[in-house]
């Protein structure tokens, strides 16, 4: 797969790093403001597809990215799922407990363990997304013409 | 209150995403990983079979305790009807994940079909586990879209093209689903099933109650493959790998379908004359048309797979006879044995459609075609596949010692009890043209022929496979037993309480 124009990777320069960092910030902020890890996630996936399509990448590289992505995505599921277990193990044996201290309302470390199902939510709705674009290039590199 | 309960949906989502990262630096890791977390289920789901009995075990997810007796948090939900559908979901999971561990050998990407496995198993069992309408709706869907993948897991043109109409028809069934759902809480105003059941008792606008009903009932009938809905199902079932049909027909259209179907219309649904008799219509035509279907086919999942329309058609239409008996003010005593013999049907119909699929699956495995006619002569040389295809065989055309006669013979005296003798007669009837079909099965599939030199050098299949079909075999024999009273008053009649008695399931699950 081709890369874009000159133009096309210079404004790709520019702006896909705000669009990453405001993901990341609907994603810690999920708590307290609209959105939350899945909105956040889809945020963060659309940088790292706008990268792609503007540089490009040769096949075996593509590849060797979807692995890696595909990891991540297991990774985080089995992180929301300790984090349920979690609350199992502290406290009163329930799942999905919310065992850490809820804080003060309105401050960004507060609220117990919803941010941390945020982060694990966003990371792993990004990583899906992004594996379902690499997916659809791999097969178009793939078929023949 | 029991804390091991979300295990049932825990255990399988984490293995499979486990599967999903060791088994890439791993080999071998995914097989017996994936039987081990089956084994250890199938083990969880007798223990709970065993304590649940007569009480019923409700879990409120995340500790939302309820206001005012308004549940606001997700609710589990273990009585005894639950326990003994979870016992079949695990038990032939295992069977089917065992016997994988040799038959998957022949096809790459392994690590995706186990974790495809387990999800399917996740979905299945939150499905049944679950209290709580919506929470019934997202569980199907992982269920069914991971069933979807594992149709199509040969990538061949067939396996292709049946994949595509079964997720066309699971589309359309899961949107009746959640349109029906969307109805249900707008009128209601909640969620979960025993305070729907509340909220309906208080009176209700019939025209709504009669088009919501009519769309669960055809949402969750083209899941469970009941007759104008079956298209999807011998396409389906045929092409996927036979472990994965074993799992398909033996559990799933009961545990996303059957099941559902029976919970609703028991639990939450104030029983009607004109569902009943639409219901019992449904399972008498599957019933008739299935067999018939059938007995024309060469392919044998796919003769298989008609069997198991057939074969769902005689629980609805026990479950409806039941319903019919209810509604009408009848006896309570033949209404209770219709549905008895509805849901024994259920179990043995799990245990004896597995073990023909795996056969199946064995002489695919060894021969390489599905098709009778190119068969003949396996018994010298599959010694065990050909016993067990046999007992499984007899079992489900009801000869006397094995389970499906107790199960049939209950139906039908239910039938008779309560007047309905064509229904009776039309049971006997499908009976004998099933024994018709599966005499054509055996003789084609390991009689027929001579093959005494044995010069194709057919051999015996290696022995996980051996192993699951041997203890299948073993269940369809022992599961007779569940006619002898005592066991009977174990096993099922804490599920036909909890389904004949509906105040005590809202009762218990709203006074907690």
């Amino acid at each position: 797969m081709k890369g874009m124009t000159l133009i096309v990777k210079k404004t790709t320069q520019l702006i896909a790093g705000m669009i990453l960092m405001y993901g990341i910030y609907v994603i810690i902020h999920g708590h307290l403001t609209p959105g939350g890890g899945f909105a956040g996630g889809v945020i963060v996936a659309g940088s790292f597809i706008l990268v792609t399509l503007a540089y490009g990448g040769d096949f075996l590289k593509l590849v060797k990215e979807e692995a890696g992505t595909t990891i991540v995505e297991s990774l985080a599921t089995i992180m929301v799922i300790l984090v349920a277990t979690a609350g199992f193990l502290f406290g009163t044996q329930i799942f999905f407990n919310n065992f850490l201290p809820k804080g003060n309302v309105g401050e960004l470390v507060s609220a117990g363990v919803l941010p941390l199902y945020n982060i694990f939510v966003g990371t792993e709705v990004a990583s899906s997304i992004f594996i379902i674009f690499l997916s659809l290039i791999i097969f178009k590199e793939e078929s023949p013409q | 209150m029991n804390p091991l309960l979300p295990l049932f949906v825990v255990t399988p989502l984490a293995g499979a995403f486990l599967i999903m990262i060791i088994g890439r630096f791993i080999k071998e890791f995914n097989k017996y990983f994936a039987s081990l977390i089956l084994l250890f289920l199938a083990c969880l789901s007798l223990y709970f079979l065993f304590i649940t009995g007569e009480n019923v075990s409700v879990y409120k997810v995340g500790g939302w305790e309820p206001i005012d007796k308004i549940p606001i948090g997700i609710y589990i939900v273990m009585d005894g009807f639950t326990a003994i559908v979870v016992c079949i979901i695990n038990i032939v999971g295992f069977l089917s994940a065992f016997y994988s561990i040799s038959y998957m050998k022949r096809y790459t990407a392994e690590n995706y079909y186990y974790a495809l496995f387990c999800l399917m198993i996740a979905g299945m069992n939150g499905v049944v586990i679950s209290g709580d309408l919506f929470n019934i709706f997202v569980f199907l869907e992982i269920s069914v879209i991971s069933a979807y993948a594992l149709v199509a897991f040969g990538v061949e043109k067939n396996e292709l093209e049946a994949s595509f109409k079964y997720q066309v028809l699971g589309g359309i069934a899961s949107f009746l689903i959640l349109f029906g759902i969307g109805f249900i809480y707008w009128k209601a105003k909640t969620l979960n099933i025993a305070d729907i059941k509340e909220a309906f008792s208080t009176g209700y606008d019939r025209t709504y109650f009669l088009f919501v009903q009519i769309l669960i009932l055809s949402g969750f009938g083209l899941k469970a493959a009941i007759m104008p809905f079956h298209a999807w199902l011998p396409d389906a079932h045929s092409s996927a790998p036979s472990p994965i049909s074993a799992m398909l027909s033996g559990v799933l259209i009961k545990a996303v379908g059957i099941y559902v179907i029976i919970r609703l219309f028991f639990n939450m649904f104030p029983i009607s004359g004109g569902m009943s008799i639409l219901i019992t219509t449904l399972g008498t035509l599957s019933m008739v048309t299935g067999v018939f279907l059938a007995i024309g086919q060469w392919d044998i999942k796919r003769l298989l797979a008609y069997h198991s329309i057939s074969q769902m058609g005689y629980v609805v239409l026990s479950v409806g006879i039941g319903m019919m008996i209810i509604s009408k003010g009848g006896s309570k005593e033949i209404a209770a044995l219709a549905i008895t013999g509805g849901i024994f049907h259920l179990i043995n119909h799990a245990a004896f459609k597995g073990l023909l699929f795996l056969n199946a699956g064995s002489i695919e495995y060894t021969i390489g075609t599905r098709d009778l006619k190119e068969m003949g002569g396996l018994a010298k040389s599959m010694p065990a596949t050909s016993a067990t295809s046999l007992i499984a065989s007899l079992s489900i055309s009801g000869i006397p010692p094995f389970n499906g006669f107790f199960s049939k013979l209950i139906i039908i005296i239910a039938a008779i009890m309560a007047h309905y003798y064509f229904l009776a007669l039309l049971a006997v009837i499908v009976s004998i043209i099933t024994l018709a079909s599966f005499m054509k099965f055996q003789r084609y599939a390991f009689f027929n022929k001579k093959d005494d030199k044995n010069e194709r050098r057919i051999k015996e299949v290696p022995f996980p496979m051996v192993f699951s079909m041997i203890i299948m075999s073993i269940l369809c024999i022992l599961l007779s037993l569940l006619v002898i009273p005592q066991i009977r008053d174990v096993v099922l009649s804490p599920a036909i309480d909890i389904l004949m008695d509906p105040s005590k399931y809202t009762s218990i699950i709203i006074g907690q």
